[in-house]
C-alpha cells in the first residue's frame, strides 16, 4: 500500500534520509523504531507530502504520492502527531471534528459534534470532554483527543508519531492498546515511529529499523528479538556497545 | 579585517534582504489570491475582523486623541512666533488626516496585531498545528492568513478614518478648552479645509497599512525557527519589518497623493 523508494532527503550538510527503502502492506501496522535524529519523523511528513524530498519515489496504492487531487490524498490519512497538535482556539469537539466544520467534507455542527463525543468515547473520554479546550486537558487526554481526531474521518492510513512520548508507563500502555485496537477494528493500515519497545510490541505487526538515513533491518515483530541486526539488538537492549554510536 | 571579507558580508547581506523581499512579494500575492479562491472560512474571518478592528478601537482610540491634542498645543505655541495662531484647526485636520492619524495607527497595528498573528502562527509552527491543518486537508493559507489579511486591509481604513476623528477631536477639545478658540469656528475651518483628497488619501493609506502588517505578521509566523526563540525571533522581525515598511510606504504613497 506504502512504497517508499531510495528516498533521500538532506536539510543542509545534514544528510537524514540517505536512500530509504520501506514497504507497509494494506491493513498491516509498521512501527519505525530508530534512535533520536535518525529521521523518522521526516520519513513520515514526506509520505505526507509535508517535507518534499531531495529525490527518491514514494508511491500510496501504487500511485505516485506526489501527483493528483492533494485534498482527495490527505482525505485518506489520518495523524497523531507526537505533541498532539490539537487547536488551542478551539474546544475538544471541535478539534475532533475539524474535518466534518469546514471544506468539502462539511455536516452540520450537531451532526460533527456527535461523531466527535463519539470519537471522544472510543478513546475512553467522557463526553463532559467535549466542551474543554486543549489546555485543560492532561498531556494523556491531549494524546486521547489526538487519537479521536485522527480516527474521526475514518482514514484507510493512520500515522502516529511517537504516541507515547511523555506519557507514564500506564497511560502508555492505554494509548498502545487504544492505537492496537481501532488499527484492527477499521482495518487501517498504520504507520507509527517510536524509540518506546513497549510501543513496539504492543502496536506493530511489522518492525523497521532506521539508521544512517537507511533501514537497516525490517521483519515481523516475532522475529525482531531473534533478528541477528546488531542495529536492531543493541537498539533493543538499550546497550551503550554496538554500531549505533551513544553520542551523536 | 580583509577588505575583501568585508565587501564579501556586506553582498552576501544586500543577496538576503533582496531575497526576503522577493519571499515576501510571492507570499503577499498568494496570500491575496487565496482570500478570492474558495474555500471560504467565514469563521476565522469575523474572529479576525473582532481580533484586528474592534480590539484595536481602544489602543487606536487613545493613541489619537493625544497626539490630537499635543498637536494643537504645538501648532498654537509655534503659529504664535509669526501670529498664525489661527491656522490650529486647519493644520490639526491635514496632519492627523494626511498623516499623523494613517502612520500613527498603523504602527500601533503593527505593535498590537502583527506582533500577535506572528506569535500565534509561530506557535501553532512549533506545536506542528500547521502540520495538522495540512494532514486535516486545510490549506494554512486559507485558513490562516486570507481571513487576517481581509480583516486588516477592511478594518485598517476605518480604524485610521476613526483615529483621524478622534485625533482631530482631541484638538478640537484642547483648542476650544484651553487655548480660547470658539468651538463652532473651529468646527467650521476644520471641515471647510478638509477636502474628498485628502480623506481618500488617509483611507488608502490605511489599506496599505492593514496590508503590511497582516501580511509581516503571517510571513515571519510560517517561516518561523524552532522553539520559543524561533516564536521570538519571528515576533520581534515581523513587527520591525511592519513598521520599517509602513514608513517607507508612507514616505511614497505621500509623494504618489501629494507631489506628482
Amino acid at each position: 500500500m506504502i512504497r517508499m523508494e531510495n528516498v533521500h532527503k538532506a536539510f543542509g550538510d545534514n544528510r537524514v534520509l540517505q536512500g530509504m527503502n520501506l514497504e507497509i502492506p494494506k491493513g498491516t501496522s509498521m512501527v519505525i523504531i530508530g534512535g533520536s535524529g535518525t529521521g523518522k519523523s521526516v520519513a513520515l511528513k514526506c509520505v505526507l507530502g509535508l517535507i518534499k524530498p531531495d529525490s527518491g519515489m514514494i508511491y500510496v496504492d501504487g500511485k505516485d504520492a506526489t501527483k493528483g487531487d492533494r485534498d482527495a490524498f490527505l482525505a485518506r490519512f489520518g495523524m497523531l502527531f507526537q505533541g498532539a497538535a490539537l487547536f488551542d482556539s478551539l474546544p475538544v469537539w471541535q478539534n475532533v471534528s475539524f474535518r466534518l466544520l469546514r471544506g468539502p467534507l462539511k455536516r452540520p455542527p450537531e451532526y460533527a459534534r456527535e461523531i466527535a463525543i463519539e470519537k471522544l468515547r472510543r478513546v475512553g473520554l467522557k463526553s463532559d470532554v467535549a466542551d474543554r479546550f486543549p489546555s485543560e486537558l492532561s498531556g494523556g487526554m491531549q494524546k486521547r483527543v489526538g487519537l479521536a481526531r485522527a480516527i474521526a474521518a475514518e482514514p484507510e492510513i493512520i500515522f502516529f508519531d511517537e504516541p507515547t512520548t511523555g506519557l507514564d508507563p500506564i497511560m502508555s500502555g492505554v494509548i498502545n492498546d487504544l492505537i492496537r485496537e481501532i488499527v484492527t477494528e477499521m482495518g487501517a493500515t498504520a504507520m507509527t515511529i517510536t524509540h518506546d519497545m513497549s510501543s513496539v510490541r504492543a502496536i506493530a505487526d511489522n518492525v523497521a529499523m532506521l539508521h544512517g538515513g537507511v533501514i537497516q533491518w525490517t521483519g515481523p515483530v516475532e522475529q525482531m528479538d531473534a533478528s541477528g541486526d546488531p542495529y536492531v539488538e543493541q537498539f533493543i537492549s538499550g546497550s551503550a556497545e554496538g554500531p549505533i554510536e551513544a553520542v551523536r | 579585517m580583509n577588505p575583501l571579507s568585508l565587501l564579501g558580508g556586506l553582498g552576501r547581506a544586500v543577496l538576503a534582504l533582496f531575497a526576503t523581499f522577493g519571499k515576501v512579494a510571492l507570499f503577499t500575492i498568494d496570500a491575496i489570491s487565496h482570500i478570492f479562491r474558495p474555500p471560504y472560512y467565514p469563521r476565522e474571518f469575523v474572529i479576525a475582523l473582532m481580533n484586528i478592528g474592534w480590539l484595536s478601537l481602544p489602543v487606536v482610540g487613545l493613541t489619537a486623541i493625544f497626539t490630537g491634542g499635543a498637536l494643537a498645543l504645538q501648532i498654537y505655541a509655534g503659529g504664535a512666533r509669526f501670529n498664525a495662531e489661527a491656522v490650529v484647526p486647519q493644520i490639526v485636520a491635514i496632519g492627523m488626516v494626511r498623516e499623523l492619524g494613517p502612520v500613527l495607527v498603523g504602527l500601533m497595528i503593527a505593535a498590537r496585531v502583527t506582533s500577535s498573528i506572528a506569535a500565534e502562527i509561530a506557535t501553532m509552527k512549533v506545536t506542528e498545528q500547521i502540520d495538522a491543518l495540512v494532514t486535516l486537508s486545510t490549506h494554512p493559507m486559507k485558513y490562516l492568513t486570507a481571513p487576517r489579511v481581509l480583516a486588516a486591509l477592511i478594518t485598517v481604513p476605518l480604524l485610521v478614518g476613526i483615529g483621524d476623528i478622534i485625533g482631530i477631536a482631541g484638538g478640537y477639545v484642547v483648542a476650544t478648552q484651553n487655548l480660547g478658540f470658539n468651538p463652532a469656528t473651529y468646527l467650521l475651518n476644520t471641515v471647510n479645509f478638509l477636502e474628498a483628497h485628502d480623506i481618500m488619501s488617509s483611507l488608502a493609506k490605511g489599506a496599505a497599512f492593514g496590508l503590511i502588517a497582516a501580511v509581516m505578521g503571517c510571513f515571519y509566523g510560517m517561516n518561523s525557527g524552532r522553539g520559543a526563540q524561533g516564536v521570538g525571533r519571528a515576533t520581534k522581525s515581523s513587527v520591525e519589518s511592519a513598521a520599517i515598511m509602513i514608513l517607507a510606504t508612507n514616505f511614497i504613497l505621500t509623494g504618489v497623493f501629494f507631489s506628482l
